[in-house]
């Protein structure tokens, strides 16, 4: 992720640090063991947690569990990130668009979609709808005030410099806007990934038939402890994934731009 | 003859500040006029006005006869800040211009590879402007600026952030693909030797409220070397010169 010549102290740096981040992971894991076999708190041992994940696993429940909560998050976000770049768009280059738009967008952006669950439940049902709805709205509000902040940000200079080489409003959005906002509008990605992740638990709560944040639920009835861990390593587990899918794209599509 | 650009009476204000007051002035077809002043004398603005990036409050630019009423790519610009997309490649920056003109394929890669080649960065067509030293991001610019073929170069303050060995290789080169087509330049700085170095004819400009203060005509040579950089002749324009900017108000 480093581009930089080799010999420089930064590409020691660059040696280390998988080594590192692997050893930050090990030194929780450790604790964790210690912590639980001494029964110094009364959680489940990591060998009670990976069992009950290998039990889970070959029942086949945690695999399709897995699935529904992708499922849920993927379609949810895609939807959201979808309509944010082009309302972050408006927002951001029409004044008009951003007089009307912006102040009911903060104010929204002001409630936790948490608190939107009654209100989907009583307009959308008890079905995938209202799941989705809230994962939709977590990805859309957080992505669309990144991608309009990003297109309020582009350099004037670069604007202006396209406009004396002779380029009208669309071709300067098509050709300088959009570009120049990339970096902006993955950010803004990132963390829609992360809101939408964020909400999925809560989303699962209406009535769900399976995903992980069912299961935990479930789990929580019967006090199984394993089971809400092997759940809650699966989350973080896939939310790193997909945030370092998008950050590996992002690397890739933004390897233009100086970086400090 | 007519001019090549005419400033009428150009006035503009920002708010309260008189940005430019009544500037009148005409640049000869072939000219290379430089203007030099104190910041807040309201060069980088007349620039702009004649750029069509900033309206006038009164008065108005012609190019060619025309009143400049937009930007538009008769009239190249070199900002300070390069302003190269960053996204782009030196190819693709300097394709930019010509992309937007209705011309064929062939014919668009041959003016691509005759500007890149102009500026010397032949070798770095495919390079990312971040790879790119300052100075050759500037010969990017000005490479993409000569693409379109525009009437008159509009330069801002363009070797400003480079360093002075940088920026005396600059003035070199930019004579020197000056004297090849005479195209007309009008050239903001704050470096007086720079601004006589290059230029037929300096104007100084005073600021509170930005005006002209003096038209200094520079009666050396072309091709300009270090023997004129040197020379007394130079020196005693340069002083001229920066009496006039550095001591306004007092006779002289």
């Amino acid at each position: 992720m480093l581009v930089d010549k080799g010999g420089s102290p930064r590409s020691q740096a660059r040696w280390s640090i998988p080594l590192l981040n692997l050893l930050g992971f090990a030194i929780c894991f450790a604790v964790w063991w210690l912590v639980t076999s001494l029964h110094l708190i009364s959680l489940p041992t990591p060998l009670q947690v990976g069992e009950k994940a290998i039990e889970l696993i070959r029942s086949g429940q945690l695999p399709s569990d897995v699935l529904a909560s992708i499922r849920r998050v993927l379609i949810g976000f895609a939807l959201g990130v979808v309509l944010a770049v082009p309302v972050g768009f408006l927002v951001g280059w029409y004044r008009v668009a951003r007089g009307l738009i912006e102040p009911p967008l903060q104010f929204l952006r002001m409630i936790p979609p948490l608190a939107i669950i009654p209100l989907a439940i009583v307009t959308l049902g008890i079905d995938e709808i209202p799941k989705i709805f809230v994962i939709f709205l977590a990805s859309f509000l957080a992505t669309v005030v990144a991608t309009y902040q990003g297109v309020i940000t582009v350099d004037a200079t670069l604007i202006n410099a396209a406009r004396v080489l002779g380029a009208k409003d669309f071709t300067i959005f098509i050709r300088v806007l959009i570009p120049a906002s990339i970096p902006f509008i993955f950010v803004g990605v990132r963390i829609g990934m992360g809101s939408a992740w964020a909400t999925l638990v809560a989303s699962e709560l209406i009535a769900a038939q399976s995903g992980l944040g069912f299961r935990m639920q479930q789990a929580q009835l019967f006090y199984d402890l394993p089971t809400i861990f092997v759940c809650l390593f699966a989350i973080g587990f896939i939310g790193l994934i997909m945030d370092r899918v998008i950050l590996a794209i992002e690397r890739k599509q933004t390897a233009w731009q100086e970086r400090a | 003859m007519n001019p090549k650009i005419s400033f009428r009476n150009v006035t503009r204000s920002f708010g309260s500040l008189l940005a430019l007051d009544r500037l009148n002035l005409d640049i000869a077809d072939g000219e290379f006029v430089t203007v030099v002043g104190p910041s807040g004398c309201g060069k980088s603005t007349a620039l702009n006005v004649a750029a069509g990036l900033v309206p006038t409050s009164s008065g108005q630019v012609l190019v060619d006869g025309a009143p400049v009423i937009g930007p538009g790519p008769d009239r190249g610009v070199i900002f300070q800040q390069y302003a190269l997309f960053p996204w782009l490649t030196v190819r693709q920056n300097v394709e930019f211009g010509l992309r937007l003109k209705a011309l064929p394929a062939k014919e668009r890669r041959s003016i691509v590879q005759r500007c890149i080649a102009l500026v010397g960065l032949t070798d770095f067509a495919d390079a990312l402007p971040k790879t790119l030293s300052g100075g050759m991001k500037q010969r990017c610019a000005i490479a993409r600026a000569y693409a379109v073929d525009p009437k008159v170069l509009l330069m801002d303050e363009p070797f400003g952030a480079l360093d002075a060995l940088t920026r005396v290789n600059m003035q070199d080169q930019l004579l020197l693909t000056w004297s090849g087509d005479r195209r007309t330049v009008l050239f903001i700085t704050h470096d007086v030797d720079e601004a006589v170095y290059l230029a037929n004819r300096v104007v100084v400009m005073a600021a509170r409220p930005g005006r002209l203060q003096e038209v200094i005509p520079v009666d050396l040579p072309y091709p300009r070397t270090e023997a004129i950089r040197l020379s007394a002749e130079f020196t005693a324009i340069r002083n001229h010169v920066w009496r006039a900017v550095y001591h306004q108000g007092e006779a002289h």
